[in-house]
């Protein structure tokens, strides 16, 4: 049984930024060429070759600084950090140690009764190393990824709970997404993460920490803490030290490792990179990327609650993504109501991704709108609209018009409805015989026979009221 | 010699065949005994020169030095060649890109006489730590031609290729040219690019000329100098030829330079260089840099830091020597760069690795930078108020192979060189006279950032008034 440890984590994101080329030098910044293509004499450490550092690099993180409400300092320099390892063939990384680009931001996570904020220490730009694969014929590297520009984000020892990171990483994620600085597909690499976690009773000093490097899904970065924090908990129960390592966590086993490399002996011997001028990025650049950020998650999130009365839940989970929120903001114009609108987004239609293996949904937003007003005004039962709804992911158009081609809108008329009832009942005489003798529950199979002839059409409620009128007439 | 070439070119008194034809027969007659070449491009040299006669013949020459053949310090990329650095660990190595300033002497139609021998890694003062063997003096051949580029200097004072392409780290295109009688031109930082040069240490290392004057170098920096998109650290504007006469010229003989360790001869011959700028109409005055006693110290934590940055890319993975029979990646790093490496360039990478790591980074690496940026303050604030500073360019002349063989010896070698790399400047070395053996001795002039058009001019009126410039 482990004793009641409070847990402190810090996390280092590592993103790449979607730019045009490498930052570097002119390759292009590709993910999935065929090994050791998209390659030249910089990015592959030749002798004698320089680096150019390309600015659009440098806009992006300036960029994902502002939206992450840090400092961004006009003045910012590039340093080596030297070390030996296969994937790096200059035996030293670019990156910005001695003076980063961005400090002191902060991401708020939770919600608006349980929020808390996460402060970030920095941003700063760094080159991506190259990729190793361990095959029976050896160790084989490609370098198409040296040089693929990355922004590191690291946080303060804020974070206290494997929720915590995760829900901090998926909002790190949602606002880089927005804001176009990288694409964040964790599976393909483009967002990793460090974690730096130790032990402490409540409000003792900070414990001896340990890192778990390169998780690159929200699973193993929950796993891996738990796994971590299991591990220590039971060398402190036993009285013993927790030492101070560089771990690599094991899906298969669900266990952390210690690596075989260094970290405590580690000395990267940083200096300042002499083939490269400082950075400058000027404040009329700052002010025009600051314009160019669109409205971010959380001020969405609340524009949603206030103005369209959305459940936080609901206003998180369409504010979370740009393409989303931007397809309920279209769609919400013509909407008779936006509650209707979102569950139709958050229900069926995400139902219908699942199903069909999309990342988006591309009918058009006034389709959507126009499908939600008409199962609010009851012209669709919730059946139908889920039926519409999948032919309009099959093949986008106007609800209304496939509705009435395909004789779906529901039956409403009054008299037409009177007149199945009456029909239903001259055929079903045994039935409302039993009824009239007593048998009140004989009413409900009277009732299906009825919606059964208007082939499931019929405004139900409407139905059941000239049923019963008939019935007991 | 490399003017009267261009002129009789332009006069189609000769032609480019011929010029490369005499100085392929020079090689093939004393380079054996010099090894100041590595490799010579008969072939593609001569093929370089018949185009280049054919396009004079056409009217469309592509500079006025079109058909000048030029050799280059075998650390200079040439896509298709080799290119070793004289080690070991590159000894096999085919650049597959072009360096910048090969590019340039390809681009003003120079035929590229072949590679040049050099210090491993340009790490050296005698090019005699090499991986294919010692250069050798083109006076006397038990002395040595200086370093690291003494093929570059041997090949132009034994004439065998009227200009040549060298790198200055700390010296390095001086010093030999002081040591062999021609003169050795290293621009300010940024004035030529560095890509394609294969790195010693980068905030020092410039391409420099060793010609046989001021006026042959100048032909052959207006080709190589400017900025180049592929070297972020070029800066424009900094090399412009000028005339300008010495009258007027204020001349600065800095106190610590003249101190002990200097070799009497080369002190008389730096002092009567003085006195004949003088005599031109130049002012010279004694001055002080006190931040001198501590440059060779902050140049070698500086330039070994950098280098054991530098060099840690040769790993035996991807290019390269590679060691044998090893059982993992550490086991192939240590034997690949224990095996690859002479003992001066270990003796480096180990020198700065030391130098920046933690516990002795603030000691020797920061201290260095604080007094490189003193040295630069206390140097620019001079040559605010005076056109050059004078100095040796080495404490001796040219020694005899094998001696000067303890690494302090041989540091101390460039304290007068050291300077200008640290600070950025312009610095050039001047054939003025000879000792009583007949060894050459350099004069050693540096100049502000943007000053080595004036300094070039002020050396060639030099050189017209000792009559090594006979144009």
């Amino acid at each position: 049984m482990t004793s009641d440890y409070e847990m402190v984590i810090g996390l280092e994101t590592h993103v790449e930024l979607r730019t045009r080329h490498k930052i570097f030098c002119n390759c292009l910044n590709t993910y999935g060429a065929a090994p050791n293509t998209c390659v030249c004499p910089t990015c592959m450490g030749l002798p004698g070759a320089l680096p150019v550092f390309h600015r659009e690099s440098l806009l992006l993180a300036a960029k994902a600084g502002l939206a992450l409400h840090c400092t961004v300092h006009e003045n910012s320099r590039f340093d080596r950090k030297n070390y030996f390892y296969p994937d790096l063939p200059k035996a030293y990384q670019i990156t910005q140690f001695y003076h980063p680009l961005c400090e002191g931001g902060y991401v708020d996570i939770g919600t608006e009764q349980d929020q808390k904020r996460i402060g970030i220490t920095r941003i700063h730009l760094e080159e991506d190393a190259g990729k190793l694969t361990h095959t029976p014929g050896g160790l084989e590297t490609d370098l198409n990824r040296c040089g693929v520009p990355l922004i590191e984000i690291v946080t303060g020892p804020d974070l206290r709970s494997a929720g915590e990171a995760v829900a901090y990483l998926k909002k790190l994620r949602s606002i880089l997404v927005y804001t176009d600085v990288s694409d964040c597909r964790m599976n393909e690499g483009s967002l990793r993460c460090d974690v730096n976690l130790s032990l402490r009773h409540p409000g003792a000093p900070l414990g001896v920490r340990t890192e778990i490097k390169n998780l690159n899904s929200f699973q193993s970065v929950e796993r891996a803490i738990e796994a971590e924090r299991a591990r220590q908990a039971a060398l402190l129960d036993a009285g013993l030290p927790v030492v101070q390592q560089t771990l690599r966590y094991d899906q298969k086993t669900g266990q952390t490792h210690s690596m075989r490399r260094k970290e405590n002996s580690a000395d990267y011997r940083y200096f300042p990179e002499p083939d490269l001028p400082p950075v400058h990025i000027s404040h009329s650049e700052l002010s025009e990327l600051e314009r160019s950020i669109p409205v971010l998650p959380d001020e969405r999130r609340s524009l949603y609650m206030r103005q369209y009365g959305l459940g936080g839940y609901a206003a998180g989970q369409i504010a979370a993504e740009r393409w989303l929120a931007e397809l309920f903001e279209k769609a919400v114009q013509t909407a008779q109501s936006p509650v209707a609108l979102a569950n139709l987004i958050l229900g069926e239609a995400f139902a219908q991704l699942t199903l069909r293996g999309e990342e988006t949904i591309t009918i058009c937003p006034e389709h959507l709108a126009m499908l939600s007003n008409m199962a609010v005004s009851g012209r669709v039962n919730s059946t139908t609209a889920k039926a519409i709804l999948a032919a309009l992911f099959e093949n986008d158009c106007d609800p209304e018009k496939y509705a009435r081609e395909h004789s779906l809108l529901m039956l409403t008329d009054e008299n037409l409805l009177r007149g199945i009832a009456q029909e239903v009942l001259l055929q079903n005489d045994a039935l409302v015989q039993s009824y009239r003798a007593g048998k009140q529950n004989v009413a409900k199979a009277l009732m299906g026979k009825a919606m059964g002839a208007c082939r499931g059409r019929a405004d139900a409620e409407k139905l059941r009221r000239i049923l019963l009128e008939l019935l007991n007439a | 010699m490399l003017c009267q070439l261009a002129k009789r070119l332009a006069l189609g008194q000769t032609t480019s065949e011929q010029i490369t034809r005499d100085c392929l027969s020079a090689i093939s007659q004393r380079n054996p005994r010099l090894n100041a070449f590595l490799e010579v491009f008969e072939d593609e040299a001569l093929a370089q020169a018949r185009e280049s006669d054919a396009r004079r013949a056409r009217g469309q020459a592509l500079s006025r030095l079109d058909g000048i053949p030029i050799a280059v310090k075998d650390n200079l990329c040439m896509r298709g060649h080799l290119c070793t650095a004289a080690s070991k660990m590159l000894s096999h190595f085919v650049a597959p890109y072009d360096a910048t300033v090969i590019r340039r002497i390809r681009e003003a139609g120079m035929p590229i006489l072949g590679r040049l021998n050099m210090d491993e890694f340009a790490m050296g003062s005698a090019t005699d730590t090499g991986f294919w063997g010692p250069a050798h003096h083109p006076l006397r051949e038990d002395l040595v031609p200086g370093g690291s580029s003494g093929g570059a200097a041997a090949a132009v004072a034994a004439g065998l290729v009227p200009a040549a392409l060298g790198s200055d780290t700390g010296g390095s295109v001086r010093q030999p040219a002081a040591l062999c009688g021609v003169t050795g031109v290293k621009p300010a930082y940024g004035s030529v690019s560095r890509y394609g040069l294969i790195a010693f240490a980068s905030s020092l290392d410039q391409i420099g000329v060793i010609a046989r004057t001021a006026r042959d170098a100048e032909m052959v920096l207006q080709i190589i100098c400017g900025t180049d998109e592929n070297d972020l650290t070029t800066v424009p504007g900094l090399y412009r030829p000028q005339d300008c006469g010495l009258r007027g010229c204020v001349l600065a003989l800095p106190r610590e330079c003249f101190a002990q360790g200097l070799h009497p001869e080369v002190r008389r011959a730096v002092m009567a260089a003085a006195d004949t700028l003088a005599g031109l109409g130049a002012r010279v005055e004694e001055v002080s840099i006190p931040a001198l006693d501590l440059a060779l110290d902050a140049y070698y934590v500086i330039s070994s830091a950098e280098a054991s940055s530098n060099l840690a890319r040769y790993d035996g993975l991807r290019y390269g020597y590679r060691a044998v029979g090893c059982a993992d990646t550490d086991e192939l790093y240590r034997k690949t760069r224990g095996e690859g490496f002479g003992l001066e360039v270990k003796r480096r990478i180990l020198l700065g690795t030391y130098a920046l790591s933690s516990g002795y980074r603030q000691q020797y690496y920061l201290n260095a930078q604080r007094v490189r940026e003193e040295l630069s303050a206390q140097m620019n604030a001079l040559l605010e108020r005076y056109d050059a500073l004078l100095t040796p360019v080495t404490p001796t002349p040219a020694w005899k192979q094998g001696q000067h063989n303890t690494a302090m010896e041989r540091y101390l070698g460039d304290i007068y060189t050291v300077p200008a790399n640290l600070a950025g400047l312009p610095a050039v070395s001047v054939p003025c006279g000879k000792t009583s053996d007949g060894l050459p001795i350099g004069l050693g002039l540096t100049a502000a950032r943007d000053g080595l058009g004036r300094l070039l001019s002020l050396c060639r009126r030099y050189q017209q008034e000792v009559g090594c410039d006979d144009e």
